[in-house]
């Protein structure tokens, strides 16, 4: 759980300490299960193909948390990760597409009478600097435009929209662009070879499912750390009061950015997890469409909890893939009606929900008063209870 | 040469108009209220099939009446979209003021309702709507008259709901199975639709040489600017613009004054919406139109917003037309004959010269312009730390 509730930072360091253990050995059993159970209850229901989609979805999640990191977290709301999603895709395919005997150039590349590599398709040769690349080059897009942005407090809605703006600007410098990464076609890595196997084969994909689940861990524990100590709090500061944390005698610019970087960090990674399994990386992930619903999964699971945004994410792409498959018209409808509930009725997420109201119907569900936040008479009183609702602010 | 400059500057200003038109209502909505409207693309796409209800309309009348179409369609579309705008912002953003965010994202849900609603909106699926609303609001105004109806209002809710759902699911599925696909057949459909421009429109006029400006361009010219004064007086000389312009200066402080900042609200919404209808008929003359068709204005017109600042109309003039032109000159490669004599930056423009290419070169433009400008050409003056 994130550590946003006063009440944590009280509690004797000797009960912090055996908490936190108690959550890496969960997220270590959990990861575990995934990695060895799943898969084999999931060939034994027949539904093999779900494996390739968990370890894809799992994939999203990993942006879910660098989304959540930036907006959960610090209150910035960017419409444009599907830029770092694709830029990190992009990198790791171009590494793919170069896996050929020497001199050979990527096939799409005759088709357009190109006869030489770009140059800046040739460090992309070594995979170290391909690795490197898929996690620096958005790391580093996003730290100068979080700069540029940032640097003039630009924030909230005008955040949103250059964000986007960017996103449309990249789509259209990709898609535009055949003869240096073939357009609209995107790049292919299913065909490709790594180590002597096809990247599309069935040992290579095992392999790519479990660098998914490890790098969904790592992200989580990254995430974790960064939100749970001073950086935290901080983060927490800039979304509730950016003006404050600014007179308290702190430059919120250079959090942001740091936070913004590290997010498109993880988005590059899970664009690359998500390239290799999915076996295509194209333009079309660079769609308005796709960067927004990526927010709805955090949205969904619950903003400022790292394990909302995980759920959040695994679950409605679940959701969106079995109602596509049965009632390919309404899924639109429901994407709509989501959003619209989970703002207005639901705005904490689902882990929000279970945090407050949840545990409150559980308690009177079992017969218990519920907690209180203030003495009784205050807490209990419908008056009070009723201006609270309807007198806010 | 400088003729071709000249007509590329007249090129420019024209799409700068179509810009200029689509942004209008939501650079107003957005300097009284904060708020991004995502569904404002979706507003203009039906606005633009509301044109094509009316062209077909009047195509039985014959060629003198045909004529005269767009002039109601203008009037059609504007009523549909502002009174969903009024539906819009009463029922969902009404409650999310003063979070802008999570109103982007609400609004992106309606854009994305809207979407599959024309696609796939048929007589069946209007009449099921219209039932539904019709047992669930009745019931619930006629709830709403019991005195203990906030007590019951929850339950209420929760047996209506599916109630209400269930009987219009069965009179829309008894009546799809009755009379098949005459009913079931939608309305419009997945793909695109036509709007032809009536006969007075084609054509244009020869300017300066062999250019053509057509008559088309013109009209949405002067639609532009009509809907430019008719706002400029509305906002200077009426007492709802007057309290328009208080509530964006200073929203609590008019409603300390009596200001009903509600109801100007609503109506800013509704005025909002209705400039997306008719910026959507304008486009509909442009060229065919379909369910997506909001989505390639929406990014265009919040640049727009964006560099113009908020709360002037002058502000988005500049900004629509300053970005219609910079589009124009670099994605028409107007500008390279200037710079023939410096080959480095010639090559670069010629990199540059193409539609999706010019929009990278605005954009890192518009960026570099908010380095200087953070709130645009024209901000708001104030003395808030937070704009």
């Amino acid at each position: 759980m994130a550590d946003t509730s006063p009440l944590n930072a009280q509690r004797p360091r000797r009960l912090r300490q055996t908490s936190l253990m108690m959550e890496v050995g969960i997220v270590i059993v959990i990861a575990l299960l995934i990695l060895f159970v799943v898969p084999l209850l999931l060939t034994a229901f027949g539904q093999e193909f779900r494996i390739n989609m968990l370890g894809r979805f799992m994939a999203l999640a990993i942006v879910a948390l660098g989304i959540d990191l930036i907006w959960g977290y610090t209150g910035m709301l960017s419409l444009g990760h599907g830029v770092f999603f694709s830029l990190g895709g992009y990198a790791f395919a171009m590494f793919l597409q170069l896996q050929l005997p020497e001199g050979e150039l990527p096939e799409f590349f005759t088709l357009y009478g190109v006869t030489e590599l770009p140059f800046f398709w040739q460090p992309f040769h070594s995979l170290p600097f391909a690795l490197a690349a898929l996690i620096l080059i958005p790391a580093l897009v996003a730290a100068l435009l979080g700069y540029l942005v940032f640097r003039n407090r630009i924030r909230g809605v005008y955040f949103s929209i250059l964000t986007q703006a960017s996103l449309i600007v990249f789509f259209h410098f990709f898609n535009s662009q055949q003869e240096l990464i073939n357009g609209t076609n995107g790049l292919k890595t299913d065909t490709a070879k790594i180590f002597d196997v096809y990247a599309g084969s069935d040992q290579a994909q095992s392999v790519f499912y479990t660098l998914t689940v490890v790098g969904l861990v790592l992200a989580y524990g990254l995430c974790r750390w960064l939100t749970s100590g001073r950086l935290g709090k901080l983060l927490i500061a800039i979304r509730d009061d950016e003006s404050r944390v600014r007179f308290s005698g702190y430059n919120p610019t250079g959090y942001k950015v740091l936070v913004f970087a590290v997010s498109a960090g993880l988005a590059g990674i899970a664009g690359a997890l998500y390239t290799v399994q999915s076996g295509i990386i194209s333009p079309k992930t660079m769609d308005i469409a796709f960067s927004i619903e990526m927010v709805i999964w955090v949205a969904v699971g619950g903003r400022a909890s790292l394990v909302g945004a995980v759920l959040g994410a695994l679950t409605v792409n679940f959701a969106k893939s079995i109602l596509s498959e049965q009632f390919p018209e309404i899924w639109l409808f429901f994407q709509g009606a989501l959003f619209l509930i989970v703002v207005t009725v639901l705005p904490g997420g689902f882990v929000g929900w279970l945090r407050t109201q949840g545990q409150d119907l559980f308690r009177s569900l079992i017969g218990r008063r519920r907690r209180l936040m203030t003495y009784p008479r205050l807490a209990e009183d419908p008056e009070v209870e009723y201006e609270r609702q309807n007198l806010r602010n | 040469m400088l003729t071709s400059l000249f007509n590329s500057f007249f090129d420019g200003i024209s799409i700068g108009s179509v810009l200029l038109l689509s942004a209008l209502g939501l650079a107003v909505v957005f300097g009284l209220m904060g708020v991004i409207n995502m569904a404002h693309g979706e507003l203009m796409m039906l606005g633009a099939y509301t044109t094509f209800v009316v062209q077909n309309a009047f195509k039985p009348l014959g060629q003198p009446w045909f004529g005269a179409y767009i002039f109601v369609a203008l009037i059609a579309a504007f009523l549909v979209t502002a009174l969903l705008g009024l539906v819009l912002e009463k029922g969902v953003i009404r409650h999310l003021y003063g979070r802008p965010l999570e109103t982007l994202l609400a609004t992106w849900g309606v854009s994305l309702i809207l979407q599959q609603f024309v696609r796939s909106v048929s007589w069946v699926m209007m009449l099921g709507l219209v039932v539904f609303c019709g047992f669930f609001f009745g019931a619930m105004t006629l709830l709403s008259r019991r005195s203990h109806f906030q007590r019951i209002r929850g339950w209420a809710i929760t047996m209506l709901l599916p109630l209400s759902a269930g009987i219009a699911w069965a009179a829309s599925s008894t009546l799809g199975q009755k009379y098949q696909l005459a009913v079931t057949k939608p309305w419009f459909g997945a793909q695109n639709v036509d709007v032809t421009a009536p006969g007075w429109l084609r054509g244009g006029i020869r300017l300066l040489g062999a250019y053509q400006m057509p008559y088309v361009r013109l009209f949405i010219l002067s639609l532009t600017i009509i809907c430019i004064l008719g706002m400029y007086v509305f906002l200077q000389r009426s007492v709802w613009g007057l309290r328009i312009r208080a509530v964006t200066q200073n929203r609590s402080m008019s409603a300390c004054l009596g200001i009903p900042t509600q109801r100007v609200d609503a109506l800013t919404f509704a005025l909002g919406s209705g400039l997306a209808g008719i910026a959507g008929c304008a486009v509909s003359l442009l060229g065919s139109v379909g369910p997506n068709t909001g989505q390639n204005y929406i990014v265009d017109t919040f640049m727009v917003v964006v560099v113009g600042g908020v709360g002037k109309l002058v502000g988005s003039i500049a900004a629509a037309m300053a970005i219609g032109i910079a589009n124009y000159l670099i994605g028409a490669n107007a500008l390279s004959p200037l710079v023939a004599w410096f080959p480095p930056l010639a090559n670069l423009l010629e990199f540059f010269a193409n539609s999706s290419m010019a929009k990278v070169l605005v954009f890192a433009l518009i960026v570099t312009f908010l380095q200087f400008r953070p709130a645009g050409m024209f901000p708001q003056k104030g003395r808030t730390v937070d704009a």
